[in-house]
């Protein structure tokens, strides 16, 4: 085959030296692709070059043939280069199908459903910045009246953060019934990364639990951006701060834990850091402003409210996140009789 | 985006001062940096900040790595000069807690605690 290609190569030379037109500079230009095609080195086309214009002009000086050897060569080391070159990218490739395959792996496991209960309307949103998500959000809905939720940022991005959630999810998962109290969960959960992460890893979690018989939200940080509650009858909004260190530093730490009584039309909105320090060309955005678009639209689903706050903020930013986005709304409706 | 990282020896302590903003792509310099002394037993280091307009929790994870790393090796980490955005940065997190944290002195009749 590299026979035919040299006997094509040396017709399309020949053309060329005879007319110099821009055309079959052109169908040289076109013929190139085949050499790459074919994984021509460099040095070969060289080499093909020689032998095309020993047949076409034999009676050149000899100082030309000596020089195309020495290019030859030269560029041996060009062509070493670019199969190093295509062999990283055949890998990287596979690296990526990995990821993809990671990736997929990652929404199964982790996925989760949201809670069914009487007078609770609830909706999320959890978009990452980049293909894994470092955010992760996770409903209990232990009864008919209890439904609680975990948010949490793993700090660190990629493969190592979705292996933590991996730990977080199966730590709750296995949680006993009647232990579900938000401190006794964040504390449980800290014991288990505690031992199982290296020194600069830790997550941020923030847990809250919502009781339809008394229309109580419960709840406990750990070191996670406090939530906000909004009171319908007031019209206010206040930071949800519960004491408590990130998970993974150290062991026997002391979780506080509150709570509030929600009233119809009250919303409580959980977020990570990538809503909070939404950052734009102007710096970043200030939790009055988070708090008015929620309120702009309080009267829709916890669904619309949590889609509309993505929508606003991953605009400012011109959809290009600096940080995974992930907020859950918990709201109080009026109970259907 | 730049990230300075000078150090200065006084008295038997290892002064670090920071300048630039920490985020996940001047992360690994910082991180370098401090890997290289955390082994060192009773260590007595000063982190100054005063000049960090932005960290996010990259840099937080260097600081809790160094500061866990540090009191392994019996030693005592010290952070200075953090501005508003950073010191919620701290508490929220808790880390205000257990690392021992100074803040900048025109900014601590704002702190709330």
């Amino acid at each position: 085959m590299p026979r035919e290609v040299g006997r094509q190569y040396k017709e399309i030379l020949k053309k060329y030296i005879d007319s110099q037109s821009e055309e079959d500079l052109y169908v040289g230009q076109q013929f190139s692709r085949r050499f790459i095609e074919k994984q021509i080195a460099p040095e070969d086309v060289i080499s093909i070059h020689k032998t095309a214009l020993l047949e076409l002009l034999p009676d050149l000086r000899d100082e030309v043939w000596i020089s195309m050897d020495f290019l030859i060569e030269m560029m041996i080391h060009y062509g070493l280069t670019l199969r190093e070159h295509q062999s990283l990218i055949r890998k990287q490739e596979i690296l990526q199908m990995e990821m993809n395959v990671a990736t997929k792996v990652q929404d199964t496991l982790l996925q989760t459903t949201s809670p069914n209960v009487k007078g609770l309307d609830v909706g999320w949103v959890s978009q990452p910045a980049h293909q894994m998500n470092g955010d992760y959000v996770y409903f209990l809905n232990e009864n008919q009246h209890v439904a609680s939720v975990a948010v949490a940022d793993v700090m660190g991005k990629g493969i190592p953060a979705a292996l933590c959630m991996s730990m977080i999810k199966f730590g709750m998962d296995g949680l006993e019934k009647g232990d579900t109290d938000p401190r006794a969960v964040l504390d449980i959960i800290n014991r288990i990364v505690e031992k199982s992460v290296d020194n600069s890893m830790f997550i941020s979690m923030f847990y809250g639990k919502y009781d339809a018989r008394s229309s109580t939200f419960s709840y406990s940080s750990a070191g996670h951006e406090p939530a906000l509650y909004f009171n319908a009858a007031s019209g206010t909004f206040m930071e949800l701060n519960a004491k408590g260190l990130l998970l993974g530093i150290k062991t026997d730490v002391v979780y506080e834990e509150h709570a509030v009584q929600m009233q119809d039309g009250d919303f409580i909105a959980m977020m990570t850091d990538g809503v909070t320090e939404t950052r734009t060309e102007e710096g970043f955005i200030e939790s009055e402003s988070i708090q008015q678009l929620l309120e702009s639209v309080r009267d829709q689903s916890a669904q619309k409210m949590a889609e509309h706050l993505y929508n606003e903020l991953a605009g400012l930013q011109e959809y290009r996140l600096g940080d995974d986005f992930t907020i859950v709304i918990f709201k109080k409706n009026p109970e259907e009789v | 985006m730049n990230l300075q990282v000078e150090l200065l020896e006084q008295d038997s302590i290892q002064y670090f001062k920071v300048i630039g903003e920490i985020d996940a792509f001047t992360a690994p310099i910082l991180r370098e940096r401090l890997t290289a002394v955390e082994g060192t037993p009773n260590l007595q280091a000063e982190l100054d900040l005063s000049e960090v307009d932005y960290m996010d929790s990259t840099g937080l994870g260097v600081f809790v790595g160094f500061y866990k790393a540090v009191k392994a090796n019996g030693g005592h980490v010290k952070i200075t000069g953090l501005n508003r955005r950073l010191s919620r940065l701290f508490e929220i997190t808790g880390l205000s807690e257990i690392i021992d944290i100074e803040k900048k002195e025109s900014e601590d009749h704002d702190a709330t605690i």
